[in-house]
């Protein structure tokens, strides 16, 4: 494989530099990334590149007239339609990671400190919902959240109500509920890692130091297991904001997001410059959010010393 | 050691399952003691310590601290403070606020807080390394971080986890020191679990050795080294030469027996001691044999050749058979008169006390001390 690796390398020095470049630990590495490095730069940058570039483009019915142009970010930022959509896009998406990383962290930390020799099972038994498909698991949530679904007909059977809630399916609560589940797994894993990695005896001297388990667990093992939480939150959170399978399925009207107006650009619109512009201007905006969330976990930890 | 032990264990048994890390042990330390408990690993010293710090609940038994009955009380509720074995540095606070972590659930005034933390730092030499960060501290700073930490909380017993045994040997040596007189200044009772059987001479006022969930012998220094009861307590503190020798007169409070090669030899009897085959154990501590050179005499000689010799700079290991002896005889001799120039194979004379003879109970017999 890396003989393979090295033939394909792109990185092979000039024969003036001599040969000593290439038998460094420098040049391996690099020969070792290079297809990976190849196949990323072909199908992630250039294409990322392409949409920034359209962005700043006019469809004009067939055609894409290719002067440059800042009217379709006027559109994407000034729209109401456009606007509630960011909004509500981002809204739902730290919703659910807050809510994700809330659920996951007791069952993180119940498999790092009492999870005992059967850790891995744990693990495994995390991860198999993601073993079906994500549609199937969607389309289950439809199941149970249903006007006749396994939620209402149960709380009717024990008699908790007397007809069937309609509120449950077809909202932002819906898409919420959903995510939620689908991404457990995915927030329970880093948050895991980071609570196997402090050392046991660092909670031992908070104890000794005179905290109880609760303020030893504030002071010292939250802290140290953030960036497993601030992690969690982004590997939720971004891929959630883009979002299209979760709120066609489940969202009805209000549970509408920033995807499916993206992909109505591209598709029945017609219209791939204001798409690319929504899609730039998503980008920006998750990423904008990202930061804020890791400097105000960052500061809210350091408050709790 | 005052009227009332500051540390009461009774008793004290602890299992893994069916495995005994401690075999009811029962030990006393005095306010204001530095005792060491010194043993191979798993002998359960550390175990025992983690009973004292509140780490580990014992399966029976109790434990008395300053006279409260502790054994179920939790670590953050007991008048005692550890120096874990890494040390245990909070890698995400820096030195001052490590130091401080403990005070903060006292809630005292700022300045007061400062002055606490800052005098903490000074007693450990670090002043103003309080703005520092966990991972910017080399190994002895980490330790002297987790010394301050530790006294700060002006705890009533200070627990020490094999403290130095992550650095290096000067190092090592500069902190023994440093911390004998930490604990002289501060005057509270230190419990100092080590493996290394010269750091508890060097340090202790008393010692356990333990041996197998087992307490050995209690005793100061000077005695467990002169007077070791049992083999196994002879053999950890030290070199140490075994002899079987035949039991001649058993008296009221010594014996005499025949060392071989070594002659008539009258010892002291331990308390408790029997002997069931008419055989006893005795050593005689490698530095107690001296060789003799030229025409010089002295009352009780053996002669024998040099098997084997190790130069240790000062002083010179030497191995020395002796006809009749089953086993060759170690000694330390300084080498003022040449003793690392003597060729293997050499025949020589040494000298030696019958009087530096101890007699040793064996293991099963004297296991537990009393």
């Amino acid at each position: 494989m890396s003989t393979a690796a090295i033939a394909s390398s792109p990185e092979k020095p000039a024969p003036a530099k001599g040969i000593r470049w290439l038998h460094g630990e420098e040049a391996r590495g690099l020969a070792m990334i290079s297809p990976t490095l190849l196949y990323a730069l072909a199908l992630l940058l250039v294409p990322v590149l392409l949409v920034i570039a359209y962005s700043f483009w006019t469809q004009n019915y067939l055609e894409i007239d290719r002067t440059f142009t800042f009217e379709n970010y006027r559109l994407a930022l000034t729209e109401p339609i456009y606007r509630d959509l960011f909004v509500r896009s981002l809204w739902i998406s730290m919703l659910t990671s807050a809510i994700t990383v809330v659920f996951s962290y007791p069952i993180a930390w119940y498999i790092s400190f009492h999870g005992g020799p059967h850790k891995n099972l744990w693990l495994f038994l995390v991860t198999i919902p993601c073993w079906t498909s994500y549609l199937l698991r969607v389309m289950s949530w439809k199941v149970i959240l249903g006007y006749g679904g396994v939620l209402n007909t149960g709380l009717m059977a024990a008699g908790v109500i007397d007809q069937p809630i309609t509120s449950l399916l077809y909202n932002a609560n819906a898409v919420v509920i959903t995510l939620v589940h689908s991404w457990a797994a995915f927030a329970i894993l880093p948050i895991y890692v980071s609570l196997q990695k402090i050392d046991r005896s660092l909670i031992e001297a908070a104890r000794d130091l005179g905290d109880g388990a609760v303020r030893s667990f504030l002071r010292v093992t939250l802290p140290l297991s953030m960036p497993g939480v601030i992690s969690a939150f982004l590997i939720v959170m971004i891929p959630t904001v883009g979002d299209y399978v979760t709120p066609k399925l489940v969202g009805g009207k209000d549970g509408v997001m920033i995807a499916t107006a993206i992909q109505a650009q591209f598709g029945k619109s017609a219209n791939w410059p204001l798409g690319a512009a929504l899609s730039v201007t998503t980008m920006v905006l998750v990423s904008l959010a990202a930061a804020a969330v890791v400097l105000s976990l960052r500061f809210a930890v350091r408050r709790l010393r | 050691m005052s009227d009332r032990p500051m540390i009461s264990i009774e008793n004290v048994s602890r299992y893994y399952g069916v495995y005994k890390a401690l075999d009811d042990v029962s030990l006393q330390i005095g306010e204001g003691e530095f005792f060491s408990l010194l043993g191979p690993s798993g002998c359960g010293k550390t175990t025992l310590l983690r009973s004292i710090a509140g780490f580990d609940v014992p399966t029976s038994g109790e434990i008395r601290i300053d006279g409260v009955a502790s054994t179920l009380l939790p670590a953050n509720r007991r008048p005692t403070n550890m120096v874990f074995q890494n040390y245990a540095i909070f890698p995400h606070l820096d030195v001052g606020e490590n130091v401080a972590y403990g005070l903060k659930r006292l809630r005292l005034d700022a300045a007061e807080e400062r002055r606490r933390v800052a005098d903490a730092l000074d007693q450990v030499r670090l002043t103003g390394l309080d703005r520092r960060k966990a991972n910017e501290l080399s190994g002895g700073q980490r330790q002297r971080v987790a010394l301050a930490r530790a006294l700060v909380m002006r705890p009533k017993v200070l627990l020490l986890d094999e403290p130095l045994s992550a650095l290096d040997k000067k190092l090592r040596e500069q902190m023994q020191v440093e911390l004998r007189s930490l604990q002289q200044a501060v005057g509270i009772t230190f419990i100092l679990v080590t493996h290394d059987q010269y750091e508890a001479l060097a340090l202790s006022d008393r010692i356990a050795v333990m041996f197998g969930g087992c307490i050995a012998q209690v005793a100061t220094p000077k005695e467990i080294y002169q007077h070791p009861r049992t083999r196994k307590v002879a053999d950890f503190l030290g070199g140490m030469n075994f002899l079987r020798a035949r039991l001649l007169a058993d008296r009221k409070g010594d014996v005499s027996v025949d060392a071989a090669k070594f002659g008539t030899v009258n010892l002291a009897k331990p308390v408790g001691f029997t002997t069931s085959d008419g055989h006893v154990t005795v050593g005689i501590r490698p530095e107690r044999l001296r060789l003799l050179w030229d025409d010089e005499k002295a009352p009780h000689e053996l002669t024998g050749r040099v098997e084997n010799r190790a130069y240790f700079g000062e002083v010179t290991h030497l191995t020395i058979g002796v006809d009749g002896l089953e086993q060759p005889l170690s000694m330390v001799e300084t080498n003022d008169y040449g003793a690392d120039d003597l060729p293997v194979g050499a025949e020589i004379r040494l000298a030696y006390d019958p009087d530096a003879f101890v007699l040793l109970a064996d293991d099963e017999m004297g296991l537990r001390a009393r």
